[in-house]
């Protein structure tokens, strides 16, 4: 089982619109700690998506460096990026993102097509992860005979599959019922408790950011405060 | 049931294509159909050299008037076939007599059954010898000719496809009246579209006293072709040339042949362009459908070169679906015979739409280079996508 320590330094983000410079983050500096579970608030704009964006490297910083288990992953091109996300991010979406056309299983195999196993191997690690989120008995549903909670424990197991070091999770209960949203919290709270999994998670929930261990507020692209929860 | 592509599963690309039926029905027939025209022009191209090739025999040689292009451009003089005769590089039977046949060969025109539409037919003149020289040559109802009758055997092209032709029935021309006394089938041949009847007796009959039109022979070695066409040449008394009888059919089909596969290809390459146009609006518009799914793959790690070969996989398989059901149709075809004037020739021949081995795969690659074609573009933008607008499309 890996950990992350994320080191974030000095990172900004602008966008170029029409000539102009519009800066989305300034200056953003702090660590993520091994096993941290951290959420990331702050109303629309503020940069928090950006920021979970360039975490997960899907995004480049305009500026700074971003340390991820000591790799700058602000200075790797495309394809190598590509590489280090998949060996080392597990991603939960708002909308869960699975591909229609494939079971849960297959589903949750996805991100096993990219690592050195055989077909044995990639179909017993997804049976395990789908029988961890509690969906043993629907491996062979398609995502659309599934509810939304059930899709989001997929895309779960889908982000956990791979063993990452890091999960982000962008609002994952975001469109879920109460009882879902609080099924899926739970699950990330397992993970992050029994796996040792560092999380970090945008969300708009208050309810979510009451799960995490800490919660990162950002206004107009630049940290604001910091709450530790216990 | 999952495989791996460099990463993205096949079940992934199939079943994205099933689960559009009706667009993949739609653009994959249409591929079909330029496919089945395709394929329809080859096998038409395969069918004509066909029967025209195996009209003749390697064993056999045919000599014509230097610089004539055909039987029936070519004329003869007795005594240079005489002469050819004695050549010592042609067979003899146990008797001594050379297996050597000087044939008349004038055409036609007799009504067609289906348009009542006059058209040439070949009329050939031969003997015994002329008959045993072509062992492909079957009588499948009747009897042969009579030397020195005014008997007539007919190919079962021409009793199939033109009017009155029926043993015990009289066909006139030459100002005589020919008696139908058989009906040969000469296999996938071009004999099966002549009539065949007493040389002697057509020499009279269209007044060609003293000139022939070829003369078949065949070699005692296959070898010693080369031996003889040097012989040939060198003879000054001689106006001959000589070639191998599979040889000068081969040459007949040329000038048709090539017409249909200028005219088909022409047709094909006009028809694939608005397939290809097709196919690249389905694969746009499956890419415009699953741009979230685009930029959730590139998110779990897929690289960009990943998403084109799945992309462009779908339209190769698009293709691949469109190309077999085109052959599968085109396959059908062999059951169809064409008769048509040949050029070169000016008779009617009969001839049969042939499926070969290499036809189905020129077929199926034209149909993959359609969707590879079609399906480049749309893969191209598929790949180039940024992850984080494509996560961002509702």
């Amino acid at each position: 089982m890996s950990t992350a320590s994320v080191s974030l330094q000095h990172v900004s983000k602008h966008y170029e619109r029409g000539g102009q410079l519009l800066p989305v983050l300034t200056d953003i500096h702090f660590d993520i700690m091994p096993g941290d579970y951290l959420a990331l608030m702050g109303p629309s704009g503020s940069g928090k998506s950006t920021l979970l964006n360039l975490i997960a490297g899907i995004d480049q910083p305009s500026g700074g460096a971003i340390l991820v288990g000591g790799t700058d992953i602000a200075r790797l091109n495309d394809r190598e990026l590509a590489d280090w996300r998949a060996a080392n991010v597990g991603f939960i979406f708002q909308f869960y993102n699975l591909m229609p056309v494939l079971t849960a299983l297959e589903n949750v195999e996805l991100p096993l097509l990219l690592a050195p196993l055989n077909r044995r191997e990639r179909r017993e690690r997804a049976l395990f992860a789908l029988d961890l989120v509690g969906l043993a008995d629907r491996v062979k549903h398609y995502p659309s005979e599934l509810s939304g909670g059930q899709q989001q424990r997929v895309a779960i197991a889908r982000a956990i599959v791979s063993d990452p070091a890091l999960i982000v999770a962008d609002e994952p209960t975001g469109d879920l019922d109460r009882k879902s949203g609080e099924e899926i919290l739970a699950l990330l709270d397992t993970l992050n408790r029994d796996s040792g999994k560092t999380i970090v998670m945008v969300t708009h929930d208050q309810k979510a950011a009451d799960a995490a261990r800490q919660v990162r507020h950002l206004e107009k692209g630049e940290l604001s405060h910091l709450e530790i929860r216990q | 049931m999952m495989q791996r592509l460099r990463g993205v599963p096949l079940a992934y690309v199939w079943r994205n294509l099933l689960t559009r039926r009706l667009t993949t029905a739609l653009t994959a027939g249409g591929m079909g159909l330029v496919v089945f025209v395709f394929a329809t022009v080859l096998m038409l191209e395969a069918g004509l050299r066909e029967t025209l090739v195996e009209t003749g025999s390697p064993q056999n040689v045919i000599a014509i008037r230097a610089g004539s292009q055909t039987e029936v451009q070519s004329g003869l003089p007795l005594t240079e076939l005489d002469a050819l005769s004695t050549q010592p590089q042609i067979a003899r039977d146990a008797t001594g007599h050379p297996y050597f046949v000087r044939e008349t060969l004038v055409l036609n025109s007799l009504p067609k059954k289906q348009s009542g539409q006059p058209s040439n037919v070949t009329i050939r003149g031969t003997s015994a010898t002329g008959l045993a020289l072509r062992p492909q040559l079957k009588l499948a109802s009747g009897r042969t000719f009579r030397p020195g009758s005014n008997e007539i055997i007919v190919g079962r092209s021409i009793a199939d496809g033109f009017a009155g032709v029926a043993i015990g029935n009289t066909l006139r021309f030459a100002r005589r009246d020919w008696l139908v006394v058989g009906i040969f089938d000469a296999g996938k041949t071009g004999f099966n579209s002549e009539i065949w009847g007493d040389s002697e007796q057509m020499q009279q009959a269209f007044r060609r006293s003293g000139m022939y039109s070829s003369a078949i022979f065949r070699l005692d070695r296959p070898d010693h072709f080369d031996a003889l066409a040097s012989a040939v040449k060198a003879d000054k008394r001689l106006t001959i040339e000589v070639q191998r009888e599979n040889d000068f059919y081969a040459a007949q089909s040329k000038v048709m042949a090539t017409f249909i596969s200028i005219l088909g290809l022409t047709l094909t390459v006009i028809f694939s362009v608005g397939a290809i146009i097709g196919a690249t609006i389905t694969m746009y518009s499956s890419v415009a459908n699953r741009v979230r799914e685009i930029g959730a793959l590139r998110a779990i790690g897929f690289r960009r070169s990943s998403i084109l070969l799945a992309f462009l996989l779908e339209a190769l398989l698009l293709g691949l679906v469109g190309g077999l059901a085109g052959v599968t149709v085109a396959s059908g075809m062999q059951f169809f015979t064409v008769s048509t004037m040949n050029w070169q020739t000016f008779a009617e021949l009969a001839f049969s739409f042939t499926l070969t081995p290499g036809i189905i795969a020129a077929s199926l690659t034209f149909a993959l280079a359609m969707g590879f074609l079609g399906g480049f573009l749309p893969a191209l933008q598929a790949s180039r996508m940024k992850i984080i607008d494509a996560l961002r499309t509702a």
